[in-house]
């Protein structure tokens, strides 16, 4: 589904990914894990399309087209999702209208009509359901004095309304306390299918107890330097970020 | 002639043909002394530094229209709150029209201010109220109180809560060339009385018209006075408003001012506290585009201790439009515990367009709460690519996040129907179909 050749990108000419080599094929989940500073949010961008960092080699290919010029709407369009770490509050629009103008935007992209209202609001209970999301929650401002929690539950939200092909979940379990961690791990894997993937960036293990990933890869200096299953995951959890520095020296 | 020797002239012919008291007759003849010396303001005053009233000053306007005006109700109904019941004060061209007004000495009095200055049933009111909270020395405040003649006038007695909101809709024809206005209003909310007021000006033809418009509004202990001010005129309209509102104990304030049109407007809004446990609340949204100028001039007279004040400003501006907004907040050295806020948060859509804000603030007392904060940008980009990252094309997530930032001032806008409006013309400004009301 994803494949990932070579990838340098840099910021402010700070080079921050070093070479990522990726192949994530559909049904799979893979972990990436690493140090703070290592490049796991950039590289989590960079998928994404945002043009704040500046691809200077390599291919990202989503389905073997590559989508290295494509933007980050079009990409949304082909079926990126990305779950921010620190999503945006946007005052004054709720959740509701916000997940139906995406919705919307993208069926218009495929030269689709709106989506009815009644099929909107039976798939938006549906997902909330599926979350445990009171849907008093969906008519407040979209993230606006949300809890930690909240907004990452939001994000799931919006990825299940979604219904992506790739999701990246990006620190996905910071800030959240271990309910709320099953909540969400519970949704992801119930989302899951053999025609979509997951790529999990996190920092610690935790999260990987709750969702398994097929693949677990190490992230440091902008380079994936160790990958294997999740027993890797573990290994690093016991030995900390120190022993791969050692390892690699 | 220039404007100001030809409304020095006129003044004569004018005292001449009113009717009123020697009172009001000494303010009027005060008061034009004061625009005498005065004059116009000019860009050397600092209050006005950022707007000139040179392009309004420079022609030649009609003082005393006489228009036999055809106006039907359908042709202006759009600019009224038809779907719901109000209490309205119509002008065209600064007379009154009882054709299309419904006024009411039911249990309140909504009339015309010239009756109220000549009859002996409102004298008491009018000597208590009158030309008592406006300031004496601002020329544009005097210019008008020496022609004051035709207006609103309000009076809600004690304990009386209007269910009906009440109109005061000035429109202008324009038949003759071009018009110069001078309304003005007199509100008085008696103790624990409640009242909503949507004031509008409103231009009928392309031709130029210039209102210097003043409102004196006196909130009495325990009152709620809610003042809605909608400002979306054509470009050929300028308007001055000088609004001077007094409170009393545990009375609260709120106006909210959409400018979303006009070629000059300039709002001085005054707010004075004559007691404690007063709460004042001033927002503002402004969406402008092509030349059009707007000024903001707030003032907070915090003279007494535990009140509180909020002021909540913002403005979208593109193409070559200027925003202006000076916040002036005095606490007296008594004020204690006064709670103070205010914020100017504004987008600059083109480069071309133009906000200066500037929050003023002269704290005399030692244990009060007083922040500020004014922000100028363009929309986040970080805000942008999270809109984008779920499938929303740049062009729409802008107009989106312009929307939502612009539609926060309607959230304390408490007339359901006027929100609404209000909401449609929000999306209008700014060219957007989301498909959804906020």
């Amino acid at each position: 589904m994803l494949t990932i050749e070579n990838l340098h990108a840099v910021v402010d000419g700070k080079l921050i990914l070093n070479g990522i080599d990726l192949d994530v094929k559909a049904g799979e989940i893979h972990a990436i894990m690493g140090p703070n500073g290592s490049g796991k949010s950039t590289l989590s961008s960079v998928i994404a399309g945002n043009k704040v960092y500046e691809m200077t080699k390599g291919n990202i290919l989503l389905n073997g087209e590559n989508i290295n010029e494509l933007d980050a709407e079009t990409r949304a369009h082909k079926g990126i999702f990305i779950s921010f770490q620190y999503p945006v509050e946007i005052p004054g629009v709720s959740v509701t209208n916000f997940i139906k103008t995406a919705i919307n935007a993208s069926r218009k992209a495929q030269g689709l009509e709106d989506m009815p209202a009644s099929e909107m609001l039976k798939k938006i209970r549906q997902k909330a359901a599926l979350l445990d999301i009171d849907t008093k929650f969906l008519s407040r401002s979209l993230n606006e004095g949300f809890s930690g929690g909240e907004k990452k539950r939001n994000e799931i939200f919006q990825m299940a309304m979604l219904e992506p092909k790739l999701s990246i979940l990006d620190e996905t379990d910071s800030g959240l306390d271990i309910d709320a961690l099953k909540i969400v791990a519970n949704g992801v894997n119930r989302l899951r299918n053999k025609n979509n993937a997951v790529i999990l960036i996190t920092h610690y293990q935790r999260l990987l107890n709750y969702i398994i990933p097929d693949f677990v890869h190490v992230i440091n200096e902008g380079k994936i330097v160790k990958s294997g299953t999740k027993d890797l995951a573990k290994e690093l959890e016991a030995k900390g970020y120190d022993w791969i520095k050692k390892e690699l020296n | 002639m220039e404007l100001k020797e030809k409304l020095l002239d006129s003044h004569l012919a004018f005292e001449e043909q009113s009717e009123v008291n020697e009172t009001i007759q000494g303010f009027r003849t005060r008061a034009l002394r004061v625009f005498e010396k005065k004059g116009f303001p000019t860009r050397k005053i600092e209050a006005w530094k950022y707007t000139s009233l040179a392009s309004v000053v420079n022609k030649n306007y009609a003082l005393f229209p006489r228009t036999d005006s055809g106006i039907e109700l359908k042709h202006v109904k759009r600019y009224f709150l038809y779907d719901i019941d109000t209490y309205k004060i119509v002008f065209i061209d600064g007379i009154y029209s009882p054709f299309l007004s419904e006024t009411t000495h039911d249990g309140l009095d909504v009339c015309l201010l010239s009756a109220a200055l000549s009859k002996q049933k409102y004298k008491p009111i009018i000597d208590k109220y009158f030309n008592k909270a406006a300031v004496k020395d601002e020329s544009l405040t005097a210019l008008n109180t020496a022609f004051a003649k035709e207006g609103a006038y309000i009076y809600i007695p004690k304990n009386k809560v209007s269910e009906n909101p009440i109109e005061i809709v000035h429109f202008s024809t324009g038949e003759q060339k071009a018009l110069w206005l001078q309304p003005r209003n007199l509100i008085v909310v008696e103790e624990n009385a409640q009242v909503q007021i949507i004031e509008r000006h409103q231009s009928l033809s392309s031709h130029d018209v210039v209102t210097n418009t003043v409102t004196e509004i006196h909130a009495h202990k325990d009152s709620l006075l809610d003042y809605y001010k909608i400002q979306n005129d054509l470009d050929s309209a300028s308007l001055i408003d000088n609004t001077y509102i007094v409170q009393e104990k545990n009375s609260h304030v709120s106006v909210h001012t959409f400018s979303f049109g006009g070629k000059l407007v300039r709002n001085n809004l005054n707010y004075f506290h004559k007691d404690q446990n007063i709460m004042s609340t001033l927002k503002g949204l402004t969406i402008l585009k092509g030349k059009q100028h707007v000024d903001h001039n707030t003032l907070v007279n915090h003279s007494k201790p535990n009140c509180d004040s909020h002021q909540d400003y913002k403005g979208i501006y593109s193409e070559q439009s200027k925003g202006v907004f000076n916040g002036k907040i005095f606490v007296d050295k008594i004020a204690q515990k006064t709670n103070a806020f205010q914020q100017s948060n504004n987008i600059l859509i083109d480069d071309k367009a133009t906000i200066n804000s500037k929050p003023q603030l002269e704290i005399f007392a030692d244990d009060v709460k007083c922040s500020h904060g004014c922000t100028i940008g363009q929309l986040d980009e970080d805000t942008l690519f999270y809109l984008r990252s779920r499938g929303i094309p740049r062009k729409e997530a802008k107009a989106l996040l312009t929307y939502a930032f612009a539609n926060n001032i309607l959230q304390s806008v408490q007339i359901n129907v006027l929100k609404k409006r209000i909401n449609g013309q929000i999306a209008e400004k700014l060219g957007v179909n989301l498909g959804f009301d906020l």
